[in-house]
């Protein structure tokens, strides 16, 4: 168990090559059943074919199609060095709210540009996502080299594009790495027809990040989820939690001593970031949305503050219209007092006709005013309590990210 | 934290979400590996005692080694055990002698599931599946939806981001909430040996078979396997490369030859 774990998430546009990039990953690693490849050798030897790689693709896809076995969504393989789950983003109907919900989870991306199309409307807007929710190990594949006859000229010219196109987004990929999913050239093989290039495939350069960066350093926040009796329960978002420890509850600013640390069966005097513990404190003066924090380096609390929303519901948002404002574990009635800024998320131009109302895949700076203080920390400064959605009729309409600087 | 704490510490976050958000929440107990690791974790997640029902969907075609441990640690756990079985239907007659496996699952496992929502007045319901153990449970959520006919609209799904899950319900009628999604088979193994959660016979190797997953007795077939240990089970799953649910009848797809040429574009 000495191995690590990385999500990672296969971005791009549609038809780009993600599906067969991750068809590609699990058979290079040994992942696809052999139940499957033998299926599709045995018709292949009914026809007096030989088997080959794009038949089983096609033979997936197909199943795929029919939600019969999602076997490209069978996201898990391992090389040597660790374990990695493709985070499924997208399916064929490119929703941003299943790209997002799919990034946020992720760890590190490859951004996926077809050789012969170069880049197009999805490849951007994923782009812009992925340097929101601050994705910043990041492969670009340029795919389908066999289709622009291995030309090294034309992933130059690719390469370049891109990372200007990157560039002006804040993001500056780790590694651009011609590939062909298709013919398996540098995903798990380097292959001589690809010999002009010296970079590594695609299993190097994944093998080559690092897990999610520590969380400890920062300063105690433990937001809490739910009281059982005296029992105070949640997760330590970020820092060290510890037994006899002055704390102070935001937003009220009580400050109380940790008494006992409970976990089940284990004795305990000290809980870490990530860590889902019981506390018991002198002070019943606590209830779900404080947050625990350290005495000293206090979060944020306000009424108002900026943040950069993006809109994922088919129904949009005006200005003043109330919502419900979810923040780790705080939840407060607020709305949006200002719009700043409006971008369309895949052109990424400038919306200027209107300044009342976010609509569906759009993405705006604004300022918010909630009803109640809400505590809160710059997204990136701490994540976790720096991100926040906003609920209409019940449902997650909007992710936003916090502009405390 | 190693790999198997931040597994554990999810979950745990997700079943304390289920039950502050639904106080009208159960969980359902198939006896099986996964559900019971499940159900170890809500344990740890209320400090030993689970505040909601535990339900036993019975079709009563069930292992009798599946009955045995279900009232062994229903009883040494002190759970809220509620069991339930569609009781027209077995009067009806259905059952694997005479029926098909799908007609027998649908009546009942879901109808029977679906009577218990509606006589509990559930809200929402803690299922133990995972992500990797079969293609279409990859799209789930963490908190998913459903109607009352458990219609899915996987296409059309709501984000679920940060740790924020849906919290109302809106036209639905419950919520399926899944503190596994993330855990994969080995997980579950490397897990249960750790913590030493009780495990069912049947999953260990008997005379050169073993049975990989539970189900109903008439349709489970076990896998060729000397595994009888938690530490050779693990072993023999870091190079297995079947399917894990290979023996479950249920779900075997109707094979359809003309289609699978015609996937091959040759027709």
């Amino acid at each position: 168990m000495n191995k690590n774990h990385l999500n990672f998430v296969i971005v791009g546009h549609v038809d780009h090559g993600k599906s067969t990039l991750i068809g590609r990953l699990l058979f290079d690693t040994g992942f696809i059943p052999q139940v499957k490849i033998d299926e599709v050798k045995s018709v292949c030897e009914a026809l007096g074919k030989q088997f080959e790689f794009c038949y089983l693709m096609d033979y997936l896809e197909e199943e795929r199609e029919k939600n019969i076995t999602i076997d490209t969504t069978q996201t898990f393989f391992k090389t040597d060095r660790r374990d990695y789950v493709i985070i499924d983003a997208p399916g064929h109907k490119e929703f941003l709210k299943n790209m997002i919900t799919g990034t946020s989870l992720a760890e590190a991306a490859i951004l996926m540009v077809d050789a012969a199309e170069g880049i197009r409307e999805q490849t951007k807007r994923h782009a812009y996502i992925l340097n929101l929710l601050d994705v910043k190990q990041l492969i670009v594949a340029v795919n389908k080299m066999d289709k622009v006859n291995y030309q090294r000229a034309r992933f130059e010219e690719i390469k370049k594009e891109l990372l200007s196109h990157l560039a002006a987004l804040n993001l500056e990929p780790n590694y651009v790495i011609p590939i062909s999913a298709y013919q398996g050239d540098f995903i798990e093989h380097k292959t001589e027809n690809l010999n002009w290039y010296n970079g590594p495939t695609i299993l190097e350069a994944l093998d080559s990040f690092k897990t999610l960066a520590k969380t400890q350093e920062l300063p105690l926040r433990l937001p809490v989820q739910d009281k059982y009796r005296e029992i105070i329960v949640g997760q330590v978002e970020t820092g060290v939690l510890n037994q006899g420890q002055e704390v102070i509850i935001m937003p009220a600013g009580i400050k109380a001593t940790v008494k006992e640390i409970k976990k089940w069966h284990e004795e305990k005097n000290r809980a870490l970031d990530g860590e889902n513990v019981g506390l018991i404190l002198d002070t019943a003066d606590i209830e779900r949305g404080d947050v625990i924090c350290q005495t000293n380096q206090l979060p944020t609390v306000t009424t108002n503050f900026k943040a950069t929303v993006f809109w994922m519901s088919p129904a949009g948002v005006k200005t003043d219209e109330t919502f419900i404002l979810k923040l780790a574990t705080q939840e407060v009635p607020a709305k949006i007092k200002k719009i700043h800024k409006l971008m369309d998320s895949s052109s990424l131009e400038i919306i200027t006709d209107r300044a009342d109302e976010i609509r569906e895949t759009e993405v705006g700076e604004v300022e918010i005013v909630t009803e109640k203080p809400l505590v809160i920390e710059d997204f990136n400064y701490m994540h976790q309590l720096g991100r926040f959605v906003i609920v209409k009729n019940e449902d997650i309409a909007a992710g936003g990210i916090v502009d405390v600087k | 934290m190693d790999y198997l704490d931040q597994l554990e510490n999810k979950s745990i976050y997700i079943i304390r979400e289920a039950y502050y958000q639904y106080k009208k929440l159960a969980m359902l107990w198939s006896i099986g590996k996964d559900s019971t690791t499940m159900l170890w974790l809500a344990r740890k997640a209320f400090f030993g005692t689970v505040p909601f029902p535990i339900i036993h969907i019975d079709t009563t075609y069930k292992f009798p080694e599946m009955y045995q441990f279900r009232d062994k640690y229903a009883r040494d756990w002190q759970l809220n055990l509620m069991v339930t079985r569609n009781e027209e239907a077995l009067k009806r007659g259905v059952g694997y002698e005479t029926h098909d496996a799908f007609t027998c699952s649908h009546e009942l496992k879901t109808v029977a599931l679906q009577q218990t929502i509606v006589k509990e007045n559930l809200k929402a319901m803690l299922v133990g599946i995972r992500r990797d153990e079969h293609g279409i449970r990859a799209k789930e959520r963490y908190f998913s939806p459903r109607t009352i006919d458990f219609k899915w609209n996987y296409n059309d799904q709501p984000p679920e981001l940060w740790n924020q899950y849906k919290s109302k319900l809106g036209k639905e009628t419950h919520v399926r909430v899944h503190p596994l999604l993330h855990w994969t088979e080995i997980d579950i193994w490397r897990y249960a040996k750790r913590e030493n959660i009780p495990v069912n016979k049947l999953y260990f190797a008997k005379d050169g078979q073993r049975y990989r997953s539970l189900g109903c007795k008439p349709i489970t077939k076990p896998i060729k396997s000397n595994a009888d240990t938690v530490d050779k089970i693990i072993s023999e799953l870091e190079t297995i490369k079947d399917p894990e649910r290979a023996g479950r009848l249920q779900d075997k797809e109707q094979a359809n030859t003309m289609e699978k040429l015609r996937s091959l574009g040759y027709m």
